[in-house]
């Protein structure tokens, strides 16, 4: 029986037809060009066809193994953010037009396309305080990688990149698969052992002439907040180097914005804009960079920008552009390898920024602000627990450290055993911390939830879990 | 300029809301989005926000975003994306990107929050479906393409193609111990520019091939080529006129020979599914665009997903952490792999990609895969034999050769004989309701309008894009203007590519925009 599918349009009977108007008998003489040795003589080793209602069941089966993070019970960062979004942001983002579309090579009927992306590029240069942002990178952390890329290709003859060594781990993997083969070595610079902040005298020792780029946090990996920006700015600009800033850009309703303290280049994640966590992907890098013509040919991605016709009446209009920069021109002295990006992650962002507003920001900024504190704070009560596990101020992440008996990964299970999920171990990242995990606190998590993951570590941490 | 109107218009239209940019609706004090209170208790022991965050680090001035209602902003973006050509619309015959038909279940496996809303650092116990679905794709992946394991880490083609070189140089620093020695990456000159793109970030030097006659592989130049200092070969096959390269039995024999490996690209892996295998061909390692032949949706530019396939040897050089079954039904993740090039990517890809691409092969299934490449080939032939017979088109290269999945049509008798290029025919394709083809690539063909159909099309609206070349053939001699001045009916028309660019003018934002108007 002939095999028929919703997805194709061409029965055998077409097929024929199609065949005999350009001189062909079957399919098989279309395939003449591939030697015999090459051809495969069995079918797939792969399911057989299944219909709709029988793939909407297993992706359902599958996803019941699985226990989502939507409850407000997981307390996870580090990289990823449970955040709320509101129901507009995928409605419009996911209509099939931004959906089903290539990247904007023909303008004259991209416009939607185009104007979101610039729109995304102008609301990120607003909260990052900067002028040119790229329309999107992978991930922050490939962002990063990028950027190391770019401070070297911008400080040509320098050849070293410093990071604070209180570093994402995942960050720090990241950047160096990206290094090496480029030659640029990758340092770390201390921090202060009671605040985790950069240690300045250590950065100033490692600044010398061959440092292309140095790069900060705002908040960093471990949650606090680095206050000693003015201060690093001098001491990067003097030395001639770049100083390029990750930040959290659901941070920037309420905190400084790097572009105010001299950041070149920014990065950040911004699946934190109305995107799910999605097990890790897709996300968003978001790559921002001074407007300097100097460090704007040197921006790995695509760009769009605001024109307008060449004729009269103008009319305003967007294209992509700086494209000489691109793979496609380019190719092996591109800025770098970049096509595919994360344009709908882009357009997601930029329906969730929208959506907010400035108002919407700064609220929500200040709720992460008092729900984390207020989980920080009874922690700390607890005997044998510190919350935060250091001296700097936090905004949304912290390090709760466990003293005594109870390891993080004994506090971990009993958390799952009451459905809550704690936050990301950190034992064996950084030993030096002890028992610790980096919590994470949103405004997706509620005071009823946040108690009872007190109420567990306490259990845990005084009584040894009772449930050892 | 005044323009022509066109005579033999399509009707065609597409939306021109003249929307302004959101900043230029904002009005002070609205809202689209409210937040709820802190509790009162909550906010007593949190204690003030000037407590929590030293005052050097607070934001003095709110940032400038938009202030509008909820339904404005739902209007603002439904017609922006009424002003968008896709999928959904029309025939998107691009070539090299494979636009087919994206699924609609796809999108609703995705968004299912038992998938969407997992965090990737949750405890293994409590995301077992969402590793199943991903090792089961990997096992399929690793079928289709002849791979003995697959890595779905890379976040896009470019990606994969950069793991893939890093695996390849990898491979000869620290298996071979030959890195100092092989420098060099062999690239034919009609490849991808991700290519050799990809293969300068990972440090090689980049040796261009020239195509033969026939538009394939020379194989006397990559024989010349190839020699002790060679670490690979990056190959697509069909190759990216469309053409099967028939030589791949001798080409792999001489890349193999020399110490080098073969590189994939699989960008146009939807022409050979259940037909033939990079594997079997000697491909040693390959990426996957899940966003191409696997049917997720472009997006306006991404996300992709490039799974990476490689051979037995190249295991252990993937990239971490690797996707195991401890037993049946139970699923974890390895970290443990010393000789990996590292991570790619912040977490494990992109996982919502990878749930599109599971729901698509589990829909088409393996029957409907080798279909689906059957159809993806008759298309471009039927494609490539009606347009290479109308006047001022012809198929260069090896034209009594089948092609693939896609087609290079050269326009060079068109412009020679009218002065109507492949650019023209392209933006007079717009007009008709029609995206253009990929045009001037690949390299080696002048005039290039690359064609890949792909088998989501039926023949009627196959006809409806020769018909259309046809048409335009007619316009070009006997009333070219109307193609050189084309599109006539798009919302915007000679859009100043040179203002974009240049320094002076160069507006990447609102705030550009600002400055460079307050100046």
């Amino acid at each position: 029986m002939e095999f028929k599918h919703p997805y194709l349009p061409i029965t055998k009977e077409i097929e024929s037809e199609m065949l005999s108007s350009f001189g062909k008998r079957s399919l098989e003489d279309l395939f003449s060009n591939i030697p015999e040795d090459y051809r495969l003589k069995r079918d797939l080793n792969i399911p057989t066809s299944r219909t709709e209602l029988e793939v909407a069941q297993r992706v359902q089966e599958l996803a019941s193994k699985n226990k989502p993070a939507d409850t407000g019970r997981v307390f996870l960062g580090a990289g990823a953010g449970i955040h709320y979004i509101p129901s507009v942001v995928p409605a419009l983002a996911t209509r099939s037009e931004f959906l089903t579309s290539y990247t904007s090579y023909q303008p004259e009927i991209s416009q939607g396309m185009l104007q979101t992306l610039f729109e995304y590029q102008s609301m990120m240069a607003e909260l990052l305080g900067i002028d040119v942002v790229n329309s999107s990178m992978y991930d922050m952390a490939t962002g990063l990688a990028e950027a190391v890329l770019m401070a070297a290709r911008v400080n040509k003859k320098r050849s070293k990149f410093l990071v604070p060594d209180t570093i994402n781990p995942v960050h720090w993997q990241v950047i160096n698969t990206f290094a090496e083969p480029a030659g640029i070595t990758i340092e770390r610079v201390g921090h202060d052992q009671k605040s985790m902040l950069l240690d300045l005298a250590d950065l100033k020792s490692k600044l010398d002439s061959q440092v292309a780029g140095v790069y900060v946090e705002n908040p960093s990996y471990l949650g606090f907040i680095e206050p000693q920006v003015d201060e690093i700015n001098r001491i990067v600009h003097d030395a001639g180097s770049l100083l390029v800033v990750g930040v959290d850009v659901l941070s920037l309703g309420i905190l400084r914005p790097p572009g105010n303290y001299g950041a070149d280049i920014i990065v950040g994640e911004g699946q934190y804009l109305g995107s799910a966590v999605s097990y890790g992907g897709p996300y968003l890098g978001v790559f921002g960079c001074r407007d300097r013509m100097k460090i704007i040919r040197q921006l790995p991605g695509r760009l769009v920008g605001m024109t307008r016709t060449s004729n009269e009446p103008y009319k305003r209009g967007f294209v992509l552009t700086l494209v000489p920069r691109e793979q496609h021109i380019r190719r092996e002295k591109a800025t770098s390898n970049i096509c595919s990006n994360q344009a709908l992650v882009a357009v997601t962002a930029a329906v969730y920024t929208s959506t907010l507003g400035p108002e919407g920001f700064r609220h929500l900024g200040e709720i992460i602000a008092h729900r984390s504190h207020y989980a920080a704070k009874q922690l700390n009560k607890i005997s044998g627990v510190t919350a935060p596990a250091f001296g700097a101020s936090f905004w949304k992440e912290f390090v709760v450290r466990f003293e005594g008996d109870a390891s993080a990964q004994l506090v971990h299970e009993s958390l799952l055993k009451r459905d809550l999920h704690g936050g990301k171990i950190l034992t064996e990242e950084y030993p030096e911390f002890g028992e610790s995990m980096l919590l994470c606190v949103t405004e997706l998590h509620g005071k009823t939830a946040i108690d009872q993951l007190v109420e567990v570590v306490r259990d845990v941490v005084t009584k040894g879990g009772g449930t050892r | 300029m005044n323009r022509q109107r066109d005579s033999q218009d399509s009707k065609y239209r597409q939306a021109n809301w003249n929307e302004p940019l959101l900043f230029e609706m904002s009005v002070s004090g609205k809202i689209a989005h409210r937040l709820p209170a802190v509790e009162d208790e909550v906010k007593r022991l949190a204690g003030s926000l000037d407590a929590m965050i030293p005052a050097g680090m607070r934001r003095k001035q709110s940032p400038n975003l938009p202030e509008m209602s909820e339904l404005q902003v739902v209007r603002h973006f439904t017609r922006l994306s009424q002003m968008n050509f896709s999928v959904s619309s029309g025939i998107y015959p691009l070539g090299s990107c494979t636009m087919k038909y994206n699924p609609l279940i796809n999108e609703q496996a995705a968004l299912n929050p038992g998938l969407a809303w997992l965090h990737p650092y949750q405890d293994v116990s409590t995301c077992q479906g969402a590793l199943e679905l991903m090792w089961e794709l990997e096992q399929w992946l690793a079928e289709l393409s002849g791979m003995d394991a697959v890595t779905l880490q890379p976040p896009a083609g470019a990606a994969g193609e950069f793991a893939g070189v890093m695996i390849i140089r990898a491979y000869h620093k620290h298996v071979m111990d030959e890195g100092d020695q092989r420098k060099e990456m062999l690239i034919p000159d009609a490849a991808h520019g991700t290519n050799p793109a990809s293969a300068a970030m990972a440090g090689f030097k980049i040796v261009v091939l020239p195509s033969s006659n026939e538009g394939l592989v020379d194989l006397d130049a990559l024989k010349a080529a190839s020699g002790p200092q060679t670490a690979g070969l990056m190959l697509t096959n069909p190759n990216t006129i469309g053409v099967f390269e028939k030589d791949i039995g001798e080409i792999a024999g001489i890349v193999h020979d020399s110490g080098g490996l073969l590189y994939y690209d699989g960008a146009n892996l939807n022409a050979i599914m259940g037909i033939s295998r990079p594997g079997d061909m000697g491909f040693d390692v390959m990426h996957m665009n899940l966003h191409k032949t696997f049917s997720t949706p472009h997006g306006g530019g991404g996300p992709g997903s490039g799974a990476v396939g490689v051979k037995e040897k190249l295991i252990e050089l993937l990239p971490v952490p690797c996707i195991v079954k401890v037993k049946e039904g139970r699923f974890d993740l390895n970290y443990n792999l010393p000789r990996s090039i590292g991570k790619v990517h912040g977490f494990y890809g992109n996982f919502g990609v990878l749930v599109r691409a599971y729901t698509y092969i589990c829909a088409l299934g393996k029957e409907g895969l080798r279909r689906t490449s059957e159809i993806a080939v008759l298309n471009a032939n039927y494609i490539a034999h009606h347009i290479s017979q109308i006047r001022g088109f012809s198929l260069p290269y090896s034209p009594n050769t089948p092609r693939m999945h896609e087609c290079v049509i050269s326009a060079e008798n068109l412009a020679e004989e009218t002065g109507v290029t492949a650019m023209h025919v392209a933006k007079r394709l717009l007009d008709l309701g029609l995206h253009s083809p990929t045009m001037y690539f690949p390299l080696i063909v002048p005039e290039a309008l690359m064609i890949e159909p792909t088998e989501s099309e039926s023949k009627e609206d196959l006809d409806l894009l020769i018909g259309a070349f046809k048409q335009i053939s007619n316009e070009a001699y006997s009333n070219p203007d109307i193609v050189k001045s084309a599109p006539h009916s798009t919302a915007l028309h000679d859009l100043d590519e040179y203002r974009a660019a240049h320094p002076k003018t160069l507006t990447l934002s609102w705030r550009m925009h600002q400055k460079r108007t307050a100046k």
